[in-house]
């Protein structure tokens, strides 16, 4: 059965925080927040559902620019922002609970957010080094 | 006030199949709040995405989680098929609903064991694993892995079940449900399970619709959230209705996967009276260009693959927001305000699955 399409409506960040009240104010449930490459940065997707439909909202982000994080509407959004910060090097202000770099621990820093991530390659007895 | 404890909670702990560790902050017995912390177990596999070819991504895909590993195959394809525009075969979609609900019987089984286990309830927990052994047969039976089990493919499904096949799961059903019945009953009647559970975690109805919790634990906070309900793939065709509990304690969401055992040997049934004739895979031609959330209902709730490609044989990303990531928040919620003792059985009513959730 073929899924119905989906349409992703790109915002302003100063628009954001307006948006996502609006949809916690008409009954919407946070879904997900989504980061991936795109244009000159990063695109982050927020997505939210009632009766099972979904809806999308995107802002562009970079590395430079910090995002207001959506924590003080939706509490859940904690662990989405976190996770991007920790991948994607996306500074979010003001996370309900920030972890500052420590939710996700990884090897290499920002693994997703840069482009080409160096392989390193460790003799067995210097893995633990 | 007492004076205020920091107790570590896991990565470490008989309940904990995987590593996830809480730091519990607590006044004599109780639990002020709790602080999750994650990342024992991240493999970056969305990250290889960029380094195999969009097909051959399936089998990684799938090795995302141990126990729901068919679903995650199965919505990896489903979000691919979507954006290449590919109509997968109605046979393929309804053996991809068969696998599922076989899938989801098997991780309900997998979690009602290991439940029991974490109350102490030994034997209880081997009798649900003895049960699981039987769906675990099915599935080796018909796809040659019983846990990983490596059928689905863009435009559809590598293997097929005969009409012989399909006559032997019916014919099995009958036993699997009278199994059912009893593991359900000790649940919902035991005593020792009534008293671990009754009144134990609440979650309200309003407070799992603003955490964005999913799956049995928005469900057995009264929320019918079932993405199944959407009719994706060949749930148009079946007769489906959520499971929803409203006590919104550890208890209800026991029940809700006791009673979604049901559920599935029913969809199952139904699935194998309509399934139509014809073939299993359709072909696959270029590479995939556009961008989807596919999105479906896994054992422990809503699960999202994000699939964006720009036309290459490797997708730009691939994101996978998995049901336990979503009920992290839910869980933290919980967790406040309850005795130390009831840590344990809260943290195992989200079912963590936290290779699923680190990726």
């Amino acid at each position: 059965m073929k899924q119905p399409d989906q349409t992703i409506e790109t915002i302003a960040v100063l628009d954001l925080i307006h948006r996502v009240h609006a949809f916690h104010d008409d009954g919407y449930r946070l879904v997900q927040i989504s980061c991936a490459a795109g244009g000159e940065g990063f695109e982050i997707t927020y997505s939210f559902d009632t009766d099972l439909i979904l809806r999308h909202i995107r802002v562009c982000a970079t590395h430079e620019d910090p995002i207001p994080s959506i924590s003080r509407i939706y509490s859940g959004s904690f662990v989405y922002e976190n996770e991007i910060a920790d991948l994607f090097g996306i500074h979010f202000t003001g996370i309900a609970i920030d972890y500052k770099g420590t939710f996700i621990r990884t090897s290499v820093l920002h693994p997703f957010g840069n482009p080409q991530i160096p392989v390193v390659k460790k003799k067995p007895e210097e893995q633990h080094e | 006030m007492s004076k205020q404890i920091i107790v570590p909670f896991g990565p470490q702990h008989p309940v904990l199949p995987e590593p996830i560790h809480l730091d519990l902050v607590l006044e004599d017995e109780r639990v002020v709040e709790a602080i999750p912390s994650i990342g024992y177990v991240h493999r970056g596999l969305e990250k290889l995405v960029e380094k195999r070819d969009f097909k051959d991504y399936v089998f990684i895909s799938e090795r995302i989680c141990g126990i729901c590993s068919f679903i995650h195959g199965a919505t990896y394809c489903q979000g691919v098929e979507q954006i290449m525009e590919i109509e997968i075969p109605r046979r393929a979609e309804f053996l991809r609903a068969i696998w599922s609900e076989f899938s989801r019987l098997h991780s309900h089984l997998l979690w009602l064991g290991c439940f029991a286990d974490g109350m102490g309830y030994e034997n209880l927990f081997m009798t649900c694993w003895k049960v699981r052994e039987k769906i675990l047969d099915v599935l080796e039976r018909t796809t040659g892995g019983r846990v990983i089990q490596g059928v689905n493919r863009v435009g559809g499904v590598s293997r097929d079940m005969d009409a012989d096949e399909l006559k032997r799961i019916e014919y099995e059903i009958p036993g699997l449900r009278a199994d059912f019945t009893e593991l359900t009953r000790i649940f919902d009647e035991d005593l020792t399970v009534q008293t671990r559970t009754k009144g134990i975690g609440m979650l309200s109805k309003d407070k799992a619709w603003d955490l964005g919790a999913v799956g049995p634990v928005i469900r057995g906070s009264g929320h019918a959230v079932d993405v199944r309900s959407t009719g994706y793939g060949a749930y148009d065709e079946l007769d489906f209705k959520p499971v929803v509990r409203n006590e919104a304690d550890c208890y209800a969401r026991c029940m809700v996967r006791a009673e979604e055992l049901f559920t599935s040997l029913d969809l199952i049934e139904n699935a194998i009276d309509r399934i139509p004739a014809g073939e299993i895979c359709a072909s696959v031609k270029g590479n995939p260009s556009g961008e989807y959330y596919a999105r479906a209902e896994q054992p422990r709730g809503e699960v999202i693959h994000y699939v964006k490609a720009n036309g290459k044989k490797n997708l730009q990303r691939h994101r996978v927001r998995t049901p336990t990531l979503a009920n992290v928040p839910a869980l933290v919620h919980m967790l406040a305000g309850c005795e130390l003792a009831d840590v344990p059985v809260i943290v195992l009513t989200i079912d963590p699955c936290i290779g699923c959730m680190e990726r």
